[in-house]
């Protein structure tokens, strides 16, 4: 067990280096961490709790800036950046449970459709295809609308609606792969279909899906700020959909407190941003041929200086 | 009283059709041969001859659109066309074990050889777990001149011939009695190659396997083979002991093949070749499928497809053409 870990270890290590050094992907990484430690580190950072009654004066609506209140208040005189912090949790927890949801399908029809192809994948395929054509946003709002909007109706609408980009990709991979050597040898080692799904091709696969789960989480946060955005939000949950709802609705464009609506907006922007980032490193870290090929730039094999004079080996010149 | 032993690997008149949106392909047609334990037959032929077909027929693998239409293989007594799937899978790499073409794309790149070669234990229940298959995964490596150390590579850090010692370990995993050889050596260059001939002939007196060699280069036939099997266009045109192939051939395609090998007593003399191309195997001429090609070709030739008929003792060829006719 020990050396297998070990290696795991090694390629953890490994990626984890690579995923860094790309600069774009490091800043990925921090961005989403710092959310990510936001989140979970809330009731330390935010300075009020959001779900605290207070007794509030005419003056602490949208009251600007201050020190007391260094994003400001909102319509209900609470503070901006401590619903901004806890607005994190609801958002990152829609974001990461409704894209396992959807990898889960995605990927689950993708490998199926991909490895057994004929009747069953063609059926499968032409599942996915009419869920994608239905238009996402409509009918997510008359499914949350008529369920009542939970967080887990929210989350299970998002997960349950997201997962076609991933079927279509997963299906791609797995259809090359099952084509390559590597499996026919397997079935002749004894392999059983489900043994060479798992161990063989699921492998392969695995890479394309992190990458696209990064991607899915961003999607789905955005999809369940638009909801909370449209009202359709958990009353019971501040989200930054739901923050910016409220702002919205409630006169702080007419009041000019843009305080309330601008945090909750970096917000969202920030964290897809970092999800993209992130993403895309991964990307390139899974598949190192996107940064170079051999028909790009120098080549790293030949010294520069080393062209123009002679190399001198034992008894020969060589020009 | 003297009984001549029982063939370990009977094969009786196998046909094998790709089925595609072209038509029908006769891949493979009425092939029959066989295999005594600790013989080994090579399989010589064009690419898209049906070598690889044939075997893949053997251990029943092939691509979804291929179908064993007749015939018998009979392995041991026992026909491998007559049992079910889980059965099947029993017989693969228990009793016949396949070296691939090309050992790179025939490992997983994201696994470790080791890995593997393990892979075929556990699955035939030689080893509960991979972790418990180490000892004689690095046992096999060792058998094929690989340090026990190296299990941990990955495919991609081995050299080619590192990759087919290590396949040719993975084929040994089981204890097989008949190993299926698919161009063990193309793609490696001369020194390699004969070490690796060398490795298969070495565990073959040892192990006393019967190996079929699939390949198109004659030398290594001439090496190691103690029967030839040469295939054209799907079906058998020549088959007899090493030495009446070299010395004794019949069939004008063997001729022919034979010719084109390069001579090394003449380097500057013209490489022969056959003229014209295979016969496409969905649109065959009615008669010999060499005879658009066989500038001995003469009426029959165009009319009827031979059968394969004994020459002399052990010696089935596949032409109209009489004795007398072929010198």
């Amino acid at each position: 067990m020990t050396p297998r870990l070990q290696r795991w270890r090694q390629s953890l290590k490994a990626g984890w280096k690579l995923l860094t050094q790309n600069r774009m992907g490091l800043v990925g990484v921090i961005m989403l961490g710092s959310v990510i430690g936001m989140a979970v580190f809330a009731p330390w950072i935010a300075p009020y709790d959001p779900n605290e009654t207070s007794m509030v004066t005419i003056d602490d609506i949208y009251a600007e800036p201050s020190r007391e209140h260094i994003m400001g208040t909102d319509d209900g005189g609470k503070d901006v950046f401590s619903s901004f912090v806890y607005g994190a949790r609801v958002s990152l927890v829609v974001g990461f449970t409704a894209a396992m949801i959807s990898m889960i399908i995605g990927g689950t029809i993708g490998l199926t459709a991909g490895f057994l192809g004929g009747r069953i994948g063609n059926f499968l395929m032409r599942l996915t295809d009419i869920f994608l054509v239905i238009p996402d946003l409509p009918l997510m709002i008359v499914i949350v609308a008529i369920l009542g909007p939970s967080l887990w109706n929210i989350i299970l609408v998002i997960g349950f609606l997201g997962w076609t980009g991933t079927a279509r990709i997963v299906r791609a991979q797995s259809l090359s792969v099952k084509e390559r050597q590597f499996v026919t040898r397997a079935r002749a080692i004894g392999a059983g279909n489900f043994y060479i799904l798992r161990r063989h091709i699921f492998p392969l696969v695995l890479p394309l899906m992190v990458t696209n789960t990064v991607l899915v989480i961003s999607l789905s946060i955005l999809d369940e700020s638009t909801l909370s955005f449209l009202g359709l939000g958990d009353p019971t949950t501040l989200s930054w959909g739901g923050m910016i709802n409220y702002a919205f609705t409630r006169g702080a464009i007419s009041a000019g407190a843009w305080w309330a609506i601008v945090a909750p907006g970096l917000g969202i922007v920030w964290v897809v941003l970092a999800c993209t980032l992130v993403g895309n490193a991964l990307e390139e870290v899974f598949n190192p041929r996107l940064k170079t090929h051999h028909l790009q730039g120098e080549s790293k094999m030949i010294p520069h200086r080393g062209l123009a004079e002679p190399v001198v080996t034992d008894d020969h010149v060589v020009a | 009283m003297l009984l001549p032993e029982p063939p370990l690997l009977e094969v009786r008149r196998l046909s094998t059709n790709f089925e595609t949106e072209e038509g029908t392909f006769k891949a493979v047609e009425d092939l029959s041969f066989e295999l005594q334990t600790g013989e080994s037959l090579g399989l010589v032929g064009e690419s898209g001859c049906g070598k690889t077909t044939a075997m893949l027929s053997l251990l029943r693998l092939l691509p979804a659109a291929g179908r064993i239409v007749s015939g018998e293989i009979r392995l041991a007594g026992q026909n491998l066309l007559e049992l079910d799937e889980a059965q099947m899978r029993q017989v693969r790499w228990r009793q016949i074990s396949m070296v691939f073409q090309g050992a790179m794309n025939a490992f997983n790149p994201v696994r470790t050889i080791g890995h593997q070669i393990g892979e075929a234990l556990v699955l035939h229940a030689m080893a509960p777990s991979l972790d418990a298959a180490r000892p004689r995964v690095i046992e096999l490596l060792e058998m094929v001149g690989i340090p026990g150390s190296r299990e941990t590579l990955y495919p991609h850090q081995c050299s080619g011939g590192m990759r087919q010692r290590a396949m040719i370990a993975m084929a040994l995993a089981c204890g097989p009695q008949l190993i299926i050889a698919d161009e063990p050596t193309t793609a490696l260059d001369v020194m390699i190659q004969a070490q690796i001939l060398e490795l298969l002939e070495g565990l073959q007196a040892n192990l006393g396997l019967s190996i079929i060699f699939v390949t198109h280069d004659l030398s290594i036939v001439a090496e190691v083979c103690h029967r030839v099997l040469v295939m054209y266009g799907g079906v058998l045109a020549e088959y007899c002991d090493v030495d009446t192939i070299f010395n004794n051939a019949r069939h004008p395609y063997t001729r022919r093949l034979l010719a084109a090998f390069p001579d090394l007593s003449r380097p500057t003399g013209r490489l022969i070749s056959i003229p014209g191309h295979p016969p496409r195997l969905n649109d065959l001429p009615p008669g010999c499928r060499f005879a658009a090609r066989c500038p001995l070709a003469f009426e029959p030739c165009f009319a009827e497809q031979p059968s394969p008929r004994l020459l002399e003792a052990g010696h089935w060829i596949s032409c109209h053409l009489d004795r007398g006719e072929v010198a």
